[in-house]
Formats: C-alpha cells, structure tokens, sequence
C-alpha cells in the first residue's frame, strides 16, 4: 500500500515536471469568464488545460470511462500534494465539475452521462446552477419556476436568482415545479442551454463591486424532454446529493494553505516585528495563531474524512460541520488580512492601493457569502440539528 | 492520515462497555472524598491492566503489547467519557515513555514488566510551581559517586496518591533537564495529597535531599523530555476528547426529554444552533487529537507541533463544553447531584495538565517562527 502510494507519487511528480509549463508556477486557476475584457489565457494555460484535460487529472477520480483520471482519493489527495509542491494548479474547474458530474454520475442515464461529462473534464462548457428564486432562498423547496409537460417538450415560466456566472454559462441544472401541490416531491432536475429563445440572465452587482451572480428569467423556454435528469418529481431527492457535494466541494476548496505561509508573512510585512522576531502586535498574533491552529485542524478533518470514504467507511464528521467550519475558517481569515493591511485594507482601487492589496479587501467582502451560499451557516445548523442529532422540530 | 483499524475499533468498543460496565462516573462520586487517601480503586486498575491496558506501548520484550498510540488514545478518550480516575495515562503514557526513550537499559528491565502487569503504577512529577514551565525546572539533581541526590518541591502531581514509582524531572549541574526514577517510599520524599475538584489523586511532592542510586537517570536533554511530555499530552488530549464527547451528548439527550413550554428544550432553534455549532468543535478536535496520536506513531517530524495542536484545541473545546452543558442544563446543572458540574471540573484541571491552551498556543506559534 505505501509503496503503491509511493509509487504513484514518483509517477505524478514525474508526469509533472514533463507537462506542467514552468512559466504557470505559482499561478492559479482563472475562471474563463473573470478575466479582464479583451485578455485571454496565454498559450502556456492553455495547454497546460489541454494537458490536463487528456490526462483526466482535471477530474482525478472521476472514472475514466468519461475522460476522469480514475485515481482513488488516496491517489488524488498525493496528486493534490505534488502540483502543490510543484507551484502546479488545477486549470479547469466550475459548478460543471464540483456539482453537476459527480451528481450526473449518479443519477444521469448513459446518454446524458456521454453527452455532457467528456466537456466538463475538457473544461470547454461552463455550467451554472438555478436553483435559489427571489421567494425561495434558505426555504429553496419553495421554488416556483413552473415546468409544464406540452408531450413532446417542457415549458419553462420563472425566475432564478443567485445564478453564478449565468450571464457567460452555456448550460443550467435547474430545479423546476412540475407538481404544485406537494412541495419537495412536486420537484424536477432539468438541464438546460443557455443559449434557448426565453432565457434571460443579468448581473448583479456585489459588495465588493463584481457581478457574477445573476438573475435568470426563464420566459416560454422549451426543453426537449431527453433533458430531464431522473424521474418527474425526483428533483428535490437529486438536489440533495448535489448540495452535497457542494458542500464538500465549498470545504475542500478551502483548504488552501500551507500553514507555515500566508497571514505570518503578510503580517510581517505590514506590522513588523519585535526584538525576538515575533510579530510586534501580541494581541494580533494570539489571534493568527489561533485562526492557524483551527485551519490545520479543519485540513486534518478533511483529511480524516476522505481516509474514511476511501476506506469505504461513512465519514464520522457531518458534512454540514464541514462547510460551516470551512466557511467560518475563510472568513476569519480574510478578517484577519485585513486587518493586517491598515489603511492598505480599505482601498476600492488604485491609485495608492497595490493589487494585492486591493484583492485581499475585495476578497474580505465577498468572502461574506460563504456563510451565506451552499445553503445558510444557520439552514446547516437545522440539518446537524434535525439529522445529526435527531432534535425534534418546533 | 490513517483511518481506524478494525482492530482499533474493538479496543474502542471494549474500552467503552468496560468504563459503562465497571467505572461509570458515579465509580467517581463513591471515590470522592476518599480518593485523596487512597487515590484510586486498585481494583479496578488490576482490571485495567488483565485487559492490559499499561502494556499497550510497552514493547513485548519488556512483558508488553507493542502497540501504539491510537490505540492507548482511543482507551483514554473512553476513560474520558466516564471520568474514570486511575494512574493509567501516568504509567502507559508516562513513565512508559520516559523509560523507552530514555537510555537506562537496567531501568527498563526492571520496571517495564511490572508497569505491563499492573503491579506498580507511576505519576510523572513536572512542574515546581503553579504553572507548567518545563524548561525552567527549578528542582534540582547533583551527582555523586554513589549516584544522584534530587532536592526541590513538586507541585500538584496528577494522580500521584497510591502509586508505586515516580518519575521526577530535575535540571542537572549543566542546567539541562533530566528524567529520574524514584519510589515512592524514598527516604526524604514527602507527598501530601490534595483535596481538587476533581476528585482525582493529585499530591504536592517535597524532595528533601532524595538519595537515589547511580541508576535512576533515566533520561536527559530537553528535547529527550519534550518528547516525553508530548507522549501524554496527545493522550490527555484523547481523554479530553472523550469528556468533551460525553458531555455534548449528555446535553443533546437532556434538551430531547427536559420539557418547558409544553415542548422539549431540544425544539428551539436558539439552542439547536448552539448544539450545532458545538458538534463542529467537536469534529475539529477530533481530527486534532487522532492527527497528533498518528503523528507520534508515524514520527512525524512536525509531531510536537501537532501535539500542541491537539492539547489547545481539545482544551478549549472541554472546557467550552462543559460550561454549555451547565448552562443548557439551567438550574439542575448547578447542582453537585448532577455530572454537569464533575465535567467541567475536569476541564479545567486537565487543560492545566502539561500546559494549558494559551502554553501550546505559544508553543505553536515559536516552532512557526511566528
């Protein structure tokens, strides 16, 4: 087994010093639609996405049936380790990949698992996900967007909001009402193009002054039927496993840091330092050590959970805990960077502001919305509440 | 990180029908008051060791188990869960340690075996003074050609009533820190035991001029020690988890049964959130203390970070715990009828036990050059 680990480990670190573009180090992910206008990817992200996308290693344990690498999580996890110690990243992501395939894996039939996953590995359609409504937010089974059966399509009527990205997504996994007198069980999991005559979406803007979130009308939108993920009125049970992963996915991207990086660094840059090398401002450094000691333990928990999944065991630790600690952990990290900066943090842009500070205070007022997306800190409480610790209801 | 063996499992689950069946916490209550005479039910501890429970990290050439740390730390976070008082954690964890890493080949030969079967129990005596600064250990150790003479005062060692050996620390003529055995019917050792809130044995120790053979260092150096000291603060760390689990469950049955406006307490989103929430710090500390027992058994090179790691953070969790468990039991939780109150005793004199959060904290932040 750690030979095995061991093995493979020489084999991703070898398959990256061959494929991975040096001049790519330290680089990061860019969602296609976020760049600056009139800029593109250069030649080297480019093929270091193509690279990526025929090896499968953008979707590690996706199987390979579908174009995913077909690694176990063990083998993820040690490919996760060598592009980090490599200054390698992954360079295809999205909804696509953290949502809708390993949700499509599960419920998809053959063709539509042909059809739509193979883009999603190449990273080459962008999907966005309409599931909240102007009426239904936290209450998201109270959803109204209508979905009528005309016999040889489905006629969409409604509104979605919060749509990410929607504006430049070619696709949308929606949730619909195709029974109005049930509530959870009178709703459908529908895929639909973008690009269809009745689907309208736009930008909002955010605190911190982006737009990726949108509100998406759907006004006599016709879906062809072979679009319909599972049954009629088995939406709400696929939607589930989907905020599932969401949140999973909401945790795991989270673990960003090597904890000998990042706030110690900023803060010696902007606070200084004592006569014994410490950061000068004790009751700031209490308080980075204790956001570090809470993120190491947070990784280490992600950590356990996936050994557990890989050993074929349920994870001990609720999914839900997850999302709220990693949420939490984010936040009071982008806090803390903050505060680090000064008056260096309270800049909206330049002049006077150098991009990574203005990035660090844009980052601050987003990062607000990670207790708020993926389902509310308090709507993961009433899950733990109501399925974890078996709370009766009010 | 390594998931739980199939094996570790049932040591779990024996672990915890043993503790349920034979040293549940009222075991505690008919102790209490006599324990600072007779300091633990040795009855109960010859069945600890029947199950061999002291031999776990004893190697089997020494009459041990050979087995590692998890498994030591999983017994503990069981014993947590009851408040079960015995030398346990001071012996297998403790002395054991100080003996395996150590370099006194005799010493092992000779106490190993008897710590595997249970016959002697030891405390493990650190700090001087009323907090815990192991690397400034006033307590001292000169050497003659007969051996070592050891002069000082301890301060509140843990379960030290009704043990057999201890094991001092003392700082050597080149003021580095050493590790030495010592029984407890020593000419010049005095022990006064303490009456604490929780209920356990704990002792202040006099060293009047202690003449001890040429044998009885058993380690030195300061990492020899840091090493040692790490080795029972990952299982105090898996005892607190433990409490802390108990506690949180406890609660959580409470607020489905206790009744108040015609509906269990359990039904209000005010206090299913703070139960929420607290179920998160419980998932945090877990993967700390595991994280820090499979450090140790792995040799991690950052093991002591992770050890500190883990002692903070279930520290502050069981004492957070426990006061949620009197608050969230109002009135009743007040009382000393109630466990509430023995939990968050114990909270609060384990976290001081080999340093408290704010000392690991600190001890985080210098191995981060922070």
């Amino acid at each position: 087994m750690a030979l095995d680990e061991q093995q493979f480990r020489q084999q991703a670190q070898d398959w990256l010093t061959e494929n991975f573009p040096p001049s790519l180090r330290g680089g990061r992910f860019i969602m296609p639609h976020t760049q600056e206008e009139g800029s593109s990817p250069s030649a080297d992200y480019l093929l270091w996405k193509q690279r990526m996308a025929a090896k499968g290693w953008s979707v590690p344990t996706w199987p390979s049936e579908y174009g995913g690498g077909g690694l176990s999580i063990r083998q993820a996890e040690i490919l996760a380790e060598e592009m980090t110690r490599a200054g390698a990243f992954n360079p295809i992501g999205g909804l696509g990949i953290m949502m809708l395939g390993p949700t499509l894996l599960e419920y998809g039939n053959d063709e539509q698992k042909a059809r739509h996953i193979p883009p999603i590995v190449r990273g080459e359609v962008e999907w966005c996900q309409g599931f909240s409504e102007p009426g239904a937010g936290s209450d998201l089974a109270a959803l109204r967007t209508r979905c009528e059966d005309k016999g040889d399509h489905f006629l969409i009527n409604g509104q979605k909001i919060w749509t990410s990205f929607a504006h430049v997504s070619d696709w949308c996994f929606c949730l619909v009402r195709t029974d109005t007198s049930v509530k959870q069980a009178g709703i459908s999991f529908l895929l639909i193009d973008m690009k269809t005559p009745g689907v309208e979406a736009r930008p909002i803007e955010l605190i911190n002054g982006v737009s990726h979130f949108c509100e998406t009308f759907f006004t006599d939108v016709k879906v062809p039927k072979e679009n319909l993920v599972g049954r009629v009125n088995q939406g709400w049970e696929i939607a589930k496993r989907l905020l599932q992963h969401e949140r999973s996915g909401l945790s795991s991207q989270r673990n960003v840091a090597n904890v000998e990086q990042g706030l110690p660094h900023l803060a010696r840059e902007y606070v200084g330092t004592d006569d014994a090398g410490r950061i000068a401002d004790a009751d700031l450094r209490t308080r980075i050590v204790q956001h570090m000691m809470r993120q190491e333990a947070y990784g280490l928990a992600l950590k356990h959970r996936n050994a557990e999944i890989e050993a074929g065991q349920d994870g001990t630790a609720p999914m839900s805990s997850l999302k709220n600690l990693g949420a939490g952990v984010a936040q009071e990290l982008n806090e803390l960077a903050v505060e680090i900066l000064g008056h260096a943090g309270t800049g909206n842009r330049g002049p006077g502001f150098s991009n990574t500070e203005l990035e660090l205070t844009s980052g601050w007022l987003y990062s607000k919305c990670f207790s708020i997306y993926g389902g509310s800190h308090e709507i993961q409480n009433n899950i733990l509440a109501k399925r974890e610790l078996g709370l009766p209801g009010a | 990180m390594i998931v739980l063996s199939e094996e570790d499992v049932m040591l779990k689950d024996m672990a915890n029908g043993w503790t349920a069946d034979r040293a549940p916490v009222p075991a505690l209550r008919a102790l209490r008051g006599q324990l600072a005479d007779t300091g633990f039910d040795p009855a109960l501890y010859a069945e600890m060791a029947e199950m061999g429970w002291p031999a776990i990290l004893i190697p089997e050439e020494f009459g041990g188990v050979g087995m590692n740390r998890v498994s030591l730390g999983l017994i503990a976070e069981e014993l947590g869960r009851n408040l079960v008082g015995s030398p346990l954690v001071w012996s297998a964890a403790g002395a054991v340690s100080a003996l395996t890493l150590g370099t006194n080949q005799a010493a092992k030969e000779a106490l190993l075996p008897q710590i595997a079967n249970g016959s002697l129990a030891a405390a493990l005596a650190i700090d001087d003074e009323n907090h815990h600064r192991p690397h400034t250990i006033s307590t001292t150790a000169q050497k003659y050609e007969s051996g070592w003479v050891l002069s000082g005062a301890k301060r509140a060692v843990p379960d030290a009533t009704g043990v057999g050996l201890l094991v001092i620390a003392a700082q050597l003529e080149d003021t580095s820190p050493a590790l030495f055995s010592c029984p407890v019917d020593t000419a010049g050792v005095t022990l006064t035991s303490l009456d604490r809130i929780d209920s356990r044995g704990a002792a202040d120790i006099v060293l009047d001029n202690v003449s001890l053979g040429p044998d009885a260092l058993l380690g030195q150096g300061q990492d020899y020690l840091d090493t040692v000291l790490d080795s029972v603060r990952a299982i105090l760390a898996a005892e607190m988890l433990g409490g802390t689990a108990q506690a949180f469950e406890t609660t959580v049955e409470y607020m489905k049964t206790r009744i108040q406006f015609d509906q269990p307490i359990g039904s209000f989103q005010a206090l299913q959130h703070r139960a929420a929430d607290m179920l998160g710090e419980i998932v945090l500390a877990r993967a700390a203390v595991y994280g820090a027992l499979q450090a140790i058994d792995a040799g991690d090179a950052d093991a002591s970070r992770q050890v500190s790691l883990a002692k903070a953070i279930a520290g502050d969790c069981f004492r957070t715990m426990a006061r949620e468990m009197i608050q969230i039991h109002g009135g009743i939780g007040m009382t000393d009828e109630h466990d509430a109150g023995l939990y968050l005793k114990r909270a609060h004199v384990l976290d001081h036990t080999l340093g408290n959060a704010a000392f690991h904290r600190e001890r985080y932040a210098r191995m981060l050059d922070i």
